[in-house]
Formats: C-alpha cells, sequence, structure tokens
C-alpha cells in the first residue's frame, strides 16, 4: 500500500522509536504498540473473568434455578403460566449480553469519560497516596488514562467471551455431565473438573478472538486512553494505543505524513491478523475435537 | 395328629432368615451425618461460594448496560426536543442547535453501504451455501470472512482512505459508505450462508426434482426460505455500520452543513453522529457536551431498534 516508502525510509527503528513528532519527522510507534498491549491484555483478564463467570451462569442452569426459587417461595412454581419463564429468562439475559455489544463504542467512550472517569478517580487518587511506591499505582489519575480505557474495554470485549464460550460450554456432551453427578460430584466439582476442560480450546478461542476486537478498538479508547506518548506500567497514567493513535492524526495528516501512518496501520493489521487468525483456528479444531467426542 | 405331625417336622431345622449369614441392617455402617448437605464440609461451602460468585459477577456484567442506558436517558432526555432533529451542529458558545445533518448524513451513508454490501454478500452466501464443505476456495473465502469479523474497523478506514480519498482528492459520503460496507459485508455473508444451509434439504430436492434449474431454485426456494435469517444478518449489519466511528473519522471526515447544499452531492465531507458525538465530547462548551448525549441517545435508539427488528426476523425463522 502506501506504507512503503514510509517503511524504507524508517525500517525497523520505526517499531523501536519513541517520539512522535510531525515536525521534526521523528516517528516512532513503541509507546503505541506498548500502549495497545498492555490495554488489551489488562481488558482481557477482566473481561475474559467476568465473561466466562457469566457464560458458566449462562449455560449451567443457573438463572433457571434462581427464578424456579423464587417461584417456589410464593408457592407460583407450577402455575401454567409461568411454567416457562425461567427458560424465557435465560433467554433474556442472552439477549442483554449481546446489547453489551450492540452499543456503539463511541457511546462507550461518552459515558466512560463523564460517568466512568469522575467515578473512579477519588479512589484511584487515593491508591496512589497510599500505596503509590506500587508501579501499578504510581501516579495520579487526572482525567483520562489507563484504568478507565482498560474498563469500557472490558466491557466491549465481554459479549464476545460469553457468547462464543457459553456455545463451546453447551456443546459439552451431556453425558459427560451425567457421568460426574452420577459419580456423586458436587455441581462445581463437575463444572470445574469436567465441563471446562473439556470446553478448554473453545474457550481460549474466544479469549483470542476477543484480544483481537481489543487491539483493534478505537474509539472508546481514543476518547479513554489519554493519548499520551510515553510508556509507563501505571494503571492511572495516560498513554496511546495504535488505533487511536490512528484516528487522532489521520483527519489532519499532511500528505507526506499518511505514509507513516499507513506504516502504523500495517503494524496494527499484522498484529491484529495474527490474533484472530490464531483464534480462529484454536475454534475450528475445538469444534472439531467436540463433533469427534460425540 | 399333632404327633405325628411333630415327627414329621422334626428332621427339618428351622430356617435362618438370610442363607448366607446372620441378618444385618445394610445401613449400620453407614453415617448419615456424613451424608447430609452441611456447610462445614468443603465441597458444599465451595459449592455454594462459587455458585453465589458467578451469580454475582454476571450481576456485575450488566450494570454497565443498564448505566449506559439511564445515563443516556438522563443525560439525553432533559435536551431531547424537535430542535435537535432539524436546526444545524451550534457554533462554539453558541447555545441551542441540533445535529439534524448528522442524522441524515448517517442514513446516507448506510444507503451506499448496504447497496454494496448486501448484494456482494447474499451472492457469496449463495456461492458458500452451495459449495461443498471440503471445497477449497470455499473455505478460504469464509475463513476470510470470519477473520474479517475482527477486523479492526480503523483500518477499514484506513483502506477507503487509502483508495477513495487520496484518489477522489478529498472526503466524502461515498468514501464513508465504502469504508462502513466493508465493515457489514462479513456478517451479512456468515449469517446468510448459515440461513441457507438450514433450508431443509427436502425443499431443494423437491424443487430439483419438479424440473426447476439451479438459477430457479435458488432464487424461488431458496432465498425466499432463508429470507428471514438474511434480513436479521442485514439488520445487525446496518446496526454496527451505523454506529461505526473510526472508519467514517477520515474518509466522511465532518460537516456543519447539510449536504443538500447546492444539488444533492455526495463527494463532499459527511456529518455522521457518531463522529459528531466523539468531536462534541471533547469541546470543553456545556451546550456541544449535552448535544453530544442527545446524539448518544438518538444513536442508541437506532441502533437498538435495528437489532431488536433483526431479533424477530429471527425468531419468525426458528418457528418455521
Amino acid at each position: 500500500m502506501k506504507a512503503v516508502p514510509a517503511m524504507r525510509q524508517y525500517g525497523f527503528g520505526f517499531l523501536a522509536g519513541t517520539t512522535w513528532d510531525p515536525n521534526t519527522g521523528q516517528f516512532g510507534i513503541l509507546p503505541e504498540i506498548w500502549g495497545t498491549l498492555y490495554t488489551s491484555f489488562l481488558a482481557l483478564l477482566i473481561g475474559t473473568a467476568f465473561g466466562v463467570a457469566a457464560a458458566i451462569f449462562l449455560s449451567e442452569g443457573f438463572l433457571a434455578q434462581a427464578v424456579f426459587l423464587i417461584l417456589k417461595t410464593f408457592r407460583l412454581q407450577f402455575h401454567p403460566m409461568l411454567a416457562r419463564l425461567p427458560d424465557r429468562m435465560e433467554g433474556l439475559l442472552k439477549n442483554l449480553i449481546e446489547l453489551l455489544a450492540a452499543i456503539p463504542s463511541v457511546v462507550y467512550g461518552l459515558w466512560g469519560l463523564f460517568v466512568i472517569i469522575p467515578l473512579i478517580r477519588p479512589a484511584c487518587n487515593w491508591l496512589n497516596m497510599k500505596v503509590g511506591w506500587i508501579p501499578l499505582f504510581g501516579t495520579t489519575l487526572t482525567g483520562p488514562g489507563v484504568l478507565p480505557a482498560v474498563i469500557v474495554l472490558s466491557i466491549m470485549i465481554l459479549p464476545t467471551i460469553t457468547a462464543i464460550s457459553n456455545g463451546a460450554l453447551v456443546a459439552v456432551p451431556p453425558k459427560l455431565r451425567m457421568a460426574a453427578y452420577g459419580m456423586g460430584a458436587t455441581r462445581w466439582e463437575t463444572i470445574l473438573a469436567v465441563i471446562l476442560p473439556t470446553a478448554f480450546r473453545g474457550i481460549v478461542g474466544a479469549v483470542i478472538l476477543a484480544f483481537g476486537r481489543a487491539l483493534g478498538e478505537t474509539m472508546a479508547l481514543a476518547m479513554l486512553v489519554g493519548n499520551a506518548n510515553r510508556i509507563s506500567v501505571s494503571l492511572f497514567s495516560p498513554a496511546n494505543t495504535l488505533a487511536a493513535l490512528l484516528a487522532n492524526n489521520f483527519p489532519e495528516a499532511a500528505k507526506k505524513d499518511v505514509g507513516v501512518l499507513m506504516y502504523a496501520a500495517l503494524v496494527l493489521l499484522a498484529i491484529t491478523l495474527l490474533v484472530n487468525i490464531a483464534g480462529s483456528v484454536i475454534l475450528q479444531r475445538a469444534s472439531a475435537v467436540q463433533e469427534g467426542a460425540k | 395328629m399333632n404327633t405325628q405331625d411333630a415327627t414329621f417336622n422334626s428332621h427339618i431345622k428351622p430356617c435362618p432368615p438370610d442363607p448366607f449369614g446372620p441378618e444385618v441392617n445394610p445401613f449400620d455402617d453407614v453415617n448419615f451425618s456424613e451424608l447430609e448437605k452441611s456447610l462445614r464440609r468443603p465441597r458444599t461451602l465451595v459449592d455454594l461460594l462459587l455458585s453465589n460468585l458467578v451469580s454475582v459477577m454476571t450481576v456485575l456484567a450488566l450494570i454497565p448496560l443498564f448505566s449506559v442506558v439511564l445515563m443516556l436517558l438522563w443525560h439525553g432526555g432533559q435536551k431531547l426536543s424537535l430542535d435537535v432533529f432539524t436546526q444545524l451542529p451550534p457554533a462554539p458558545m453558541e447555545e441551542g442547535g441540533g445535529f439534524g445533518n448528522a442524522i441524515l448524513g448517517t442514513l446516507i451513508m448506510v444507503v451506499p453501504a448496504a447497496l454494496i454490501s448486501i448484494p456482494l454478500g447474499i451472492l457469496s452466501a449463495v456461492y458458500l451455501a452451495q459449495a461443498s464443505l471440503e471445497s477449497p476456495l470455499a473455505g478460504a473465502v469464509r475463513f476470510g470472512a470470519k477473520i474479517l469479523t475482527g477486523f479492526p474497523s480503523i483500518l477499514a478506514g484506513v483502506f477507503a482512505y487509502g483508495v477513495l480519498v487520496l484518489t477522489l482528492g478529498g472526503y466524502s459520503a461515498i468514501a464513508g459508505g465504502v469504508a462502513l460496507s466493508i465493515l457489514m459485508l462479513p456478517t451479512i455473508i456468515l449469517t446468510a450462508e448459515d440461513s441457507i444451509r438450514m433450508v431443509p434439504s427436502k425443499m431443494r430436492d423437491a424443487a430439483v426434482g419438479m424440473g426447476a434449474t439451479p438459477t430457479q431454485t435458488t432464487w424461488m426456494v431458496l432465498l425466499p426460505t432463508a429470507m428471514p435469517g438474511i434480513l436479521t444478518g442485514i439488520m445487525l449489519a446496518i446496526a454496527r455500520a451505523a454506529g461505526e466511528t473510526a472508519p467514517l473519522l477520515f474518509t466522511a471526515l465532518f460537516s456543519n452543513y447539510w449536504l443538500f447544499r447546492g444539488g444533492f452531492d455526495l463527494k463532499q465531507p459527511t456529518a455522521s453522529l457518531a463522529v459528531l458525538i466523539y468531536n462534541f465530547a471533547g469541546m470543553p462548551f456545556d451546550n456541544q457536551v449535552d448535544l453530544a448525549w442527545v446524539a448518544a441517545l438518538v444513536l442508541v435508539m437506532m441502533v437498538l431498534v435495528t437489532n431488536l427488528i433483526g431479533q424477530a426476523f429471527s425468531r419468525r425463522q426458528i418457528q418455521e
């Protein structure tokens, strides 16, 4: 594409440089690569925990049981009008989680800017004051920063993780579950020792695809991450990501800088393609393995 | 009589109740208190704790959804008025104003995007559904479509920028539409292929048996039967495209004016709701920030309604 001249000019130094200055013509995207990977990785930690929890909650009939218990306390559990309520609730919850994915990312950005940041700022600054010697809490949160970006990002990838790992959990052959219960295992012994290992590949595939989404996510990050060209492990300092860099610089780019931005886009493309292909291949293998188990 | 009976029976020993040994209660060795569900036993306790943990985490995961919707209604609902739909964006420090041109611009860019991606998507889905599962070309296309669904939206913008903005010499609604169509395509292909494959093979066989050509089978049997599923895919794709911001930032850019100035022209920078939210959210003026919230409310309503229509279609297909 148009990246070739810039690649020839800056070479691999582009990947390792830390300054971005159109005036002097110095370009380097190491801070952006670091910021992209760092925010995505942290978001993945949170998103996986909650996403897999929600998938288990949905697939193992917790909700139906809870609804049934509530109905039982009102002695309505065999009421003909309410008989299908537990199943209906499960479908409703699934749709609600999918709606999380339907909200445009720019709206999440707006929400993060005016709701999340004021909400977490006191807690963050308190943490910085008390345990500021831990590098994670090394700076104060003045406005946009890594943590709000990570929070919003994890919300955005949660539906992906939940939907795909729910599929993997539901696809576990019922025989296995029955056998585990028949041996006298409790529900969580069954889940941890039988169901999760069987669905493991599917869940890993889901997590990797979600990682790809997080890497390429643009708007929410451009609004929340702070767009500061620096490398820092602190959760509260501003940073930058590749996608946000593109979003912020492309509209005003002079003709000669477009090549540099194209180079950065190429790097982002390479990273996300790699991650997405890995995720898809793992998912395909996972479904093939489960076809064989049936 | 009695004595005779006694002598007759005397050689028979009294039979023990159990021929294999003394009578035992099979439950003698079992400690019943061990079998009871008691919270003092670690496995029960772990079970209960994890169940509650998972429930709480699921509820927490849903809080953002409600928070976003509530905040949108709270901030956006206050300023929502008819003016918002008819007026142009205000200049800094100016009061009032609206984003009528952005709503129009969003619709105008989604239409060419749909015109490009719907025929392409359905045609390739027809091909994918007809080709055998082992066909390497179909497999490659399907894999490519799957990869494209996770494709960063901003890269679609970079592509449209390189292909259209630089060659046409300026930001335009067409470039925005092309960028959006790239994002819509994979969703349409994958859902349409699925729903065509779900058409019962009986119907296909019947059509072929009646002497229909492959084209007739596809047009008159497969596509009409699969239509609800295809429409679901289209609706989902449109909802996604309408909310996309990143690819529009530097393809359609933004504009403070109506698109119709001096004739209908798709080759001008065009406003869109999503870019308007992004631009106004970063401004230090209260009026603009409020407008951003209203625009977000309108955008989310549009997207959610489109989504719900799509889900209604998919329900219809399941029932058939």
